[in-house]
């Protein structure tokens, strides 16, 4: 064997090797792109899905989006409270004021407890049952329970059990908003994630009309406004609002109610 | 054989005779791998054509020009069409990522998925050592010939995965067995579309 091609081999393999390796080196340095160096920090705090939900295309122009303070430290719909969490913490920013609300239904009214006053059958769809005569439900202002914001929720945290009553995970819940806007019959309120009492039902009948018609409905009896110690619940237009910046979240409007529109929510 | 024709024949070889994908199951893995949506598929197939052609044709230059002239090529051809291939790709990732920015976003992530593909070997590697085509095995490609070659195969590469990624679109939405839901129905499919392929087995003479 020829002992030259040894010889050979190793200065082809390695004389392109040094030759690519210098074009390398020349290249990174020539080529270089001035990047952020928070921008690898933001993409890794980011779930890295590309899922889109926050309306820019994918995670990494999210992550420049926010260096561009063209986006807040929220950003992340689907990452949710930990990743804007660590996005804050890239940014060096506090999160407090930061957090994305969670939703609720304001209707508590199922089948079992509020009348209904004909038999709908169509389509599957809140927003189709509105228009069809305004509904089977004898209350003209309730959740008509079929789902329409069940389906809108990109992270399945509304369910709807066999009673038409819907359901909020609440750890679930990423505050987006996209039930909102689905609901035709705008019941649904994104609320700040700390607030523990809260009203649910938005029916403007008067008392008695109301509550011949539904058991858990506001009867605006006032009783919450008289026991409230910090001006935070007012019935207007029939039924009872919380101001979320006065209250105190004492809890004596709960036990005043009387029918058990009031409530509390387990912390998370 | 006449000068076109034959330059027909090669391009005709590569992109649908001896598909790479689904007659000679080079690459298999970016055919599974990236092929769950179209636009994903395009992104892959075009950057496939363009690192291919690239490196081809400096795989070419090295043939002739470094190791044939010092009779080493027969045994170092591989290691040094890694070294080109995965230069070459790294190169242009950074030109790329300086000049056009938008084209990165496009590319970005295909291009170092790329730099280790086979199929980019495998073209390479038949640029200099056309065996497949039924031609004098002692045949060698000239310049303009690895070209048209690797063109080919690139867009055979592009035209099946683009294909294959749109049935599984639509597979998305089709009652799967749920056993056969993901790998294993694309696995059948890969198989359904490779016998189609097969009908174009000795189309002019190939």
């Amino acid at each position: 064997m020829d002992l030259s091609l040894i010889w050979k081999a190793v200065i082809a393999l390695g004389g392109l090797a040094l030759l690519f390796g210098i074009l390398l080196a020349i290249a990174s340095v020539k080529f270089q792109v001035k990047t952020d160096p928070r921008l690898n920090d933001l993409i890794d705090a980011l779930p890295g899905s590309n899922c889109g939900a926050c309306g820019f295309p994918g995670c990494e122009a999210a992550a420049q989006a926010v260096l561009d303070g063209k986006a807040g430290v929220d950003v992340c719909l689907a990452g949710g409270a930990n990743a804007a969490k660590g996005v804050a913490a890239v940014m060096g920013v506090d999160t407090t004021n930061t957090q994305r609300g969670v939703a609720l239904v304001h209707c508590k009214g199922g089948l079992a407890e509020s009348a209904p006053r004909a038999i709908y059958q169509g389509i599957d769809s809140c927003a189709a049952m509105d228009k069809t005569g305004g509904g089977s439900k004898a209350c003209q202002y309730g959740c008509l329970g079929l789902g329409t914001c069940r389906d809108a929720c990109p992270v399945n945290a509304i369910t709807i059990d066999e009673d038409r009553r819907r359901w909020v995970r609440r750890d679930r819940c990423t505050g987006c908003g996209l039930c909102v806007e689905a609901c035709p019959r705008g019941l649904i309120e994104v609320v700040p994630r700390g607030q523990e009492v809260l009203a649910v039902c938005c029916s403007r009948d008067k008392g008695k009309a109301a509550k011949a018609i539904c058991s858990v409905c506001c009867i605006a009896c006032k009783k919450c406004e008289k026991v409230c110690e910090s001006d935070a619940i007012h019935v207007v237009d029939n039924y009872a609002q919380i101001d979320y910046d006065k209250c105190t979240q004492c809890g004596k409007c709960i036990e005043a109610c009387p029918t058990d529109v009031l409530v509390r929510v387990a912390p998370k | 054989m006449n000068e076109i024709y034959r330059y027909f024949l090669i391009f005709l070889g590569a992109l649908l005779i001896y598909n790479i994908l689904l007659i000679r199951f080079i690459a298999l893995c970016p055919l599974i791998g990236v092929s769950t949506q179209v636009e994903t598929s395009i992104g892959m197939a075009m950057s496939v054509l363009f690192v291919m052609t690239m490196s081809s044709a400096a795989s070419w230059a090295a043939w002739n020009y470094i190791l044939k002239p010092l009779h080493v090529g027969e045994f170092l051809y591989i290691p040094v069409f890694i070294l080109i291939i995965a230069s070459l790709v790294q190169f242009t990732e950074m030109v790329i990522k300086r000049t056009s920015p938008s084209l990165y976003r496009a590319m970005g992530i295909y291009l170092p998925l790329i730099t280790t593909n086979c199929a980019v070997l495998a073209a390479a590697t038949e640029a200099v050592k056309p065996g497949f085509l039924k031609l004098n095995v002692a045949y060698h490609f000239s310049l303009p010939e690895t070209l048209v070659y690797t063109i080919g195969v690139a867009l055979g590469f592009g035209l099946v995965i683009i294909l294959f990624a749109c049935i599984r679109e639509r597979l998305q939405t089709s009652p799967v067995p749920h056993a056969f839901r993901g790998a294993p129905i694309a696995f059948v499919i890969a198989a359904l579309l490779s016998l189609a392929f097969m009908g174009f087995a000795n189309l002019l003479g190939l």
